[in-house]
């Protein structure tokens, strides 16, 4: 089958999705991040690899966090790195997504960072570029719907693994809003492809897909069982504007049946982690003293991601 | 450098050269000298000075591949590996250690490289094999073998099952 997101070599052209990428190309993409890992705490946080070398953040929808993160990631690599807010400017104005490209390209873009509320924006884009000629454009996917957020879990892989070391013996338990949640999509394809030995899936009917089997994952409705000697936890945000349609009754009852606690937690196995994408919402799906308990591996995981987008970055730029 | 560029070199026995190495570097040695060996050949040849030279502390280590010039022609190098200096370089003598000085654009990366930890008060530059070449203005402060090979040749550092170093010739890939 064709993938997109590699060339004729296999080389990575582009972070589409996780899904379909092979195995050596996402343990190629960690190693290289702990290389980079490193460069964050020297006396001078940059490399010279993408020196000269203009990055768009383009955003069709907002979101600082992960906009931050790529433009930290994107300056320590020494390129020049543009925000474009295109919610309230172009888009606004009628463009389209593709004339809106056609407009950066013009402007000598090498790379494109694009967040889009409509799953495939990223997968058109790249497919126009490749319709163009421009193999030397390239594009990072940093979220697009309910489809994927590759960079996302990644991150969470590089973060299993720098905990656990092996992913063969793992159960790894994905708690919360997973219907709406393209977080989970990438980590149930990652965690797949990596030889995780089991995946589950736990949270209310609602929000749950109804197909989510086909991906190989357990699924529990049911947090105790769910949680039961698991080795990594990982937490979803609960967004607020789910509370208003009728997938949930109230936040308070969600916490009481899904949100993680010492109590659940302790039903995990002692040396478990927990995840959490973040924004956290505490008290919705995360108690406070787990939050900030010992197992609680929320912060490292921001910092790995800086270091696994530096090296989707730098791998893209030089294939 | 004048004689024909050599395919087939009489390869001397590389532990021996380390020892060679460590002799002409002691000679000058400054009691405050850090060693920091280039991945991979010039990591194991700085694990044999340091112990040669009885050095206190440890070595370090760089990766040059984020400070290539061929990044555009080439792309990231599939094996990167970690560079890790764990010690202050500001202000002291550092002896940069590799296998084989070349056309020295390794050694300008690695020099950037170093320079994004600190300032050195010094960079010497000690290698076991000097193939001429240079591209650029650089050369090695200690070397005990120069050698003129033919450019389609590559002079490849290895370890062999006892973990001794050895010398090979291999054709460019």
């Amino acid at each position: 089958m064709h993938n997109p997101q590699l060339n004729a070599q296999g080389q990575l052209m582009h972070l589409l999705s996780i899904e379909g990428l092979p195995r050596e190309v996402i343990v190629h993409i960690l190693d290289t991040a702990s290389s980079f890992l490193k460069v964050s705490t020297r006396e001078v946080k940059k490399v010279p690899l993408l020196r000269g070398k203009s990055v768009f953040n383009v955003f069709f929808e907002n979101s600082t966090r992960t906009r931050t993160t790529f433009e930290i990631a994107a300056k320590r690599l020494s390129a020049d790195v543009i925000n474009l807010d295109v919610t309230r400017s172009s888009t606004a104005k009628g463009e389209t997504l593709l004339d809106t490209v056609d407009n950066l390209v013009a402007m000598h873009a090498d790379m494109f960072v694009v967040r889009h509320a409509a799953s495939g924006a990223p997968h058109l884009i790249a497919d126009h570029l490749r319709r163009l000629g421009r193999r030397d454009v390239h594009v990072v996917n940093a979220g697009d719907g309910r489809h994927a957020h590759p960079t996302q879990g990644l991150l969470d892989m590089y973060t299993i693994r720098h905990f656990k070391k092996d992913f063969t013996n793992l159960v790894v338990a994905i708690v919360g809003d997973i219907l709406h949640s393209r977080v989970a999509r990438s980590d149930i394809h990652a965690l797949t492809t990596l030889g995780a030995a089991e995946v589950r899936a736990v949270g209310p009917q609602t929000l749950l897909p109804a197909a989510i089997g086909k991906l190989g994952v357990r699924v529990f409705h049911d947090l105790r069982q769910g949680l039961s000697d698991c080795d990594v936890v990982i937490m979803l945000r609960l967004q607020n504007e789910r509370m208003n349609g009728a997938l949930l009754p109230s936040a308070r009852e969600y916490f009481q049946c899904y949100g993680l606690t010492p109590e659940t937690l302790a039903l995990a196995r002692p040396d478990a982690i927990v995840m959490h994408p973040g924004p956290m919402n505490r008290g919705v799906e995360i108690d406070s003293d787990v939050a900030d308990g010992k197992q609680a591996v929320i912060l490292p995981q921001v910092t790995f991601g800086i270091a696994v987008r530096m090296a989707v970055m730098g791998i893209l730029a030089g294939n | 450098m004048n004689s024909k560029p050599a395919t087939h070199p009489e390869l001397p026995d590389a532990e021996a050269q380390c020892v060679e190495l460590a002799a002409l570097i002691r000679q000058q040695l400054h009691p405050d000298t850090l060693l920091v060996g280039v991945h991979s050949g010039g990591a194991w040849v700085a694990r044999r000075l340091h112990q040669l030279l009885d050095l206190p502390g440890e070595i370090g280590l760089i990766d040059v591949s984020f400070h290539r010039d061929d990044y555009g022609a080439r792309g990231l190098h599939p094996r990167v590996r970690p560079s890790s200096i764990p010690f202050d370089v500001e202000g002291r003598p550092l002896i940069l250690v590799d296998d084989v000085v070349y056309t020295g654009r390794t050694t300008r990366a690695a020099i950037n490289e170093l320079f994004d930890y600190g300032r050195p008060a010094s960079i010497q530059l000690a290698v076991l094999a000097d193939r001429g070449r240079r591209q650029l203005p650089i050369c090695a402060d200690f070397c005990p073998w120069y050698v003129n090979l033919d450019p389609a040749l590559e002079l490849v550092l290895s370890t062999d099952a006892e973990g001794r170093l050895r010398w090979s010739v291999e054709a460019h890939a």
